[in-house]
């Protein structure tokens, strides 16, 4: 049959993830080179720039640990944790200059604190308080969403803007691999690629979402290869792998700042505790393949390689993890003091200027709690 | 004196409802360049209802653009221009067609400013062709007013007059929250005398808020024997049963909502405190409707005043019908009328 109803369709080349995840470390420490579907060479960054970075993934682990131990402790309500992850949360942060954008998702505490939000913050929200803690506008990031994929949206807005207004600001976008099931992942990278945005999306593919595999999300080749369908390059890196993070990470940025447009990476990693304290991963998946990620862990595979590299004495090695043991500590005393609540500010936010009906009910509940204060 | 005056004469013109829309549009384009308009259609086409015709000739595509057909990819985009220092005017083709942006509108629209303590405002309008009254097939006529209402955060208005549509457009863009801004789309043909120069002169660099629109109703009507209490589509509605009632010796008093949230509560317990005696009319289906909140409002503030018990004339609690039988379905001058014979005037 001759094929003359039209215009012949290819993906062009450079669109297309190259043929395995990109990997510049191995599980072993050893060096790996990469490159793209063009044959263009991902680079190995510096070693000031790994050791860098491995600082705040020695802290980013302290803190999901202790974070963890915050919630058994009940000083905090609930916790989904990063760890095993935070070669992807660290990566996400450094990748980015001052006047760039971060939108993370409930899970990327560790990313947002490696951007220079203090921890304490980060995690108001998961103590149940009723705002996000932070002012997004100081550091320039977004609040921790939760509806799954909708700020992907937000940060294509956010990159459509500052191209309006001639800003030279690329936005970084995060989500889990579930979520790329969602409506608004769709819109979101179709939007970003009509409009020629600078926006990375950074999936993390944590191989789960809740208890759902991916097998069950999306039979795609990769969530990588779908960048091809909306006409943008995509590529998948070993999200345990800090170095290759950085460098395909930070060519997807310099590629967007650059004018290049959108892009999509898609991390291989792996969600090493339960979903949530609250969630019992032992219903959907086995410790066999837990203990399979082990020797995958991000911190022990970048210690490995920067002390061949000789980076780094014990000396050192201690001071890193003195340092994030301060960090820590800090975060503790953070969640010791019960944080202070006017419930006046239920209502204090909701309107630039309360409507009159709030100004009623805010007196109301002012009333009542001075009642209850007096003991009448 | 005879000396001859230089005023001159009132510069009133006619214009239609969606004239004054358009109009309103380019004048806040003007004055500020962070406005930004798009949504589908609404590029070189103007528009499925030419509401932004022009514009992007005048503003170039920049600034009022066409984009995939994706209403949450929309409102979730417009969320993050609003963030980044732009003050988007967003379009939903018709009112059910904005449904595939609930999720943003709710969560994300509606609490961006309580979750981030007022640090985040997001001054965004969402414009809204809505109700019914035109003829319209299903999903093109749907009084979707109380999904929006029910959610804190939203500012959300319906005005009926065209100065009001002009007024309020301009106010909806300078709110630094978010507006739902309901156009009714069988109005957007009503024309009237305006000076279209007073209505901008608001405009012109001072704090237009003391006077602001949104939050206050208005007396479209004066009357002293019982008010009629609509928005939006009804108020045309409501007018032509107050001015037939008039006939019949019956002087009906009606107000224009126009500002459902905020709700002037002071401007309608006032009123109807006077008259004693109230109906509230509205298209949307009646059950748990804006309707039953004014009713319960009313109640609750005006029971000691009250002739009568407050009645509503709505639309009834079925799926926007066909065009051939919508008249049967929207409230009607008649209805409203019956409903006014009922509030007990023997006694
Ligand atoms: C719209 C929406 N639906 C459902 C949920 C509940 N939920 C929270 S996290 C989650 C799983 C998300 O998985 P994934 O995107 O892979 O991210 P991960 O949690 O693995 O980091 C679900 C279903 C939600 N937050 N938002
Ligand atoms: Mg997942």
């Amino acid at each position: 049959m001759s094929n003359d109803i039209g215009e012949k369709t290819r993906a062009e080349a450079f669109m297309l993830p190259a043929e395995h995840p990109i990997q510049l470390i191995d599980e072993n420490g050893a060096v790996q080179s990469a490159a793209n579907s063009s044959g263009e060479p991902y680079t190995m960054p510096d070693d000031q720039e790994l050791l860098a970075a491995y600082e705040k993934l020695v802290a980013g682990r302290r803190v999901n640990d202790q974070a963890g131990a915050l919630v058994r402790q009940g000083k905090l309500a609930v916790y989904p944790s990063s760890h095993g992850q935070e070669a992807c949360q660290v990566a996400a942060a450094v990748v980015l200059s001052k006047q760039d954008w971060l939108f993370p998702t409930y899970r990327d505490t560790v990313a947002v604190m490696s951007r220079g939000v203090n921890p304490v913050e980060v995690l108001t929200l998961l103590r149940g308080t009723w705002h996000a803690g932070y002012n997004p506008y100081e550091f320039n990031v977004a609040t921790q969403a939760t509806p799954l994929a909708t700020q992907l949206l937000h940060a294509v807005g956010v990159a459509h803007a500052a191209k309006l207004k001639g800003e030279d600001t690329v936005v970084l976008a995060m989500c889990g691999d579930g979520a790329t099931s969602e409506g608004d992942f769709h819109e979101a990278l179709n939007f970003a690629a009509v409009f020629h945005v600078p926006v990375v999306f950074f999936v993390q593919n944590n191989e789960y979402a809740i208890s759902v595999p991916l097998k069950n999300q999306s039979v795609a080749p990769s969530l990588a290869h779908k960048a091809v369908g909306y006409g943008m390059p995509g590529e998948r890196v070993d999200g345990n792998d800090l170095a290759a993070l950085l460098s395909v990470l930070g060519h997807a940025v310099d590629r967007a700042r650059a004018g290049g447009g959108p892009f999509l990476v898609e991390a291989h990693t792996y969600r090493m505790q339960a979903h949530t304290n609250a969630d019992d991963a032992t219903r959907y998946r086995t410790d066999e393949e837990v203990q399979k990620w082990v020797s995958r862990d991000p911190v022990s595979r970048m210690q490995t390689y920067l002390s061949a590299r000789n980076m780094f004495d014990d000396d050192a090695v201690a001071a890193i993890a003195a340092s994030a043991e301060d960090i820590a500590s800090a975060l503790r005393d953070g969640m010791n003091s019960e944080p202070e609540v006017d419930p006046e500010d239920l209502f204090r936010y909701v309107y630039s200027k309360p409507t009159p009906q709030l100004q009623e009910q805010a007196a109301m509940l002012r009333e009542e709690i001075s009642r209850e204060n007096s003991g009448a | 004196m005879t000396a001859v005056t230089e005023t001159a004469a009132p510069a009133t013109t006619t214009l239609t409802f969606a004239k004054a829309l358009t109009a309103a549009l380019g004048d806040a384009m003007e004055a500020d360049k962070s406005v930004v308009m798009f949504g589908e259609d609404v590029g070189p086409l103007g528009g499925v209802f030419r509401i932004t015709d022009g514009l992007t000739k005048r503003f170039g595509e920049e600034r009022c653009f066409d984009t995939p057909l994706a209403e949450a990819g929309i409102m979730g985009m417009a969320v993050g221009m609003a963030m980044n220092g732009m003050r988007p005017v967003v379009e939903m083709q018709f009112d059910a067609f904005a449904y595939p942006a609930f999720e943003q509108v709710v969560s994300h629209v509606a609490k961006m400013a309580n979750r981030t303590k007022g640090q985040v405002r997001l001054p965004m309008v969402i414009r809204i062709p809505y109700a019914g009254g035109i003829g319209g097939v299903e999903h093109h006529c749907d009084s979707s007013e109380s999904y929006y209402v029910h959610t804190p955060g939203l500012t959300v208005v319906a005005p009926s007059t065209v100065a009001d549509a002009y007024t309020m457009l301009r106010e909806a863009i300078e709110l630094n929250d978010p507006v739902v801004f309901l156009e009714p789309k069988k109005l957007y043909w009503s024309k009237e005398q305006v000076d279209l120069e007073a209505l901008r002169a608001k405009f012109d660099g001072g704090e237009p808020d003391d006077d602001a629109s949104i939050g206050r109703a208005v007396i479209a009507r004066e009357g002293t024997d019982a008010t009629l209490i609509a928005y939006g589509p009804s108020v045309p509605t409501a007018i032509a049963a107050a001015e037939a009632a008039a006939e019949e010796g019956r002087s009906l008093q009606v107000i224009d909502i126009r500002s459902i949230v905020p709700f002037d509560d002071e401007t309608v317990t006032n009123a109807v405190r006077k008259t004693g005696r109230a109906v509230v009319i509205a298209e949307a289906s009646g059950f748990a409707s804006v309707a039953s909140e004014i009713v319960a409002r009313v109640q609750e503030r005006c029971f000691h005043s009250l002739a009568a018990p407050v009645l509503r004339v709505t639309g009834f609690d079925i799926p926007y019908p066909a065009p051939k039988l919508e008249h049967w379905h929207l409230p009607s001058v008649d209805r409203i009328l019956d409903a006014v014979d009922d509030l007990q005037w023997e006694d």
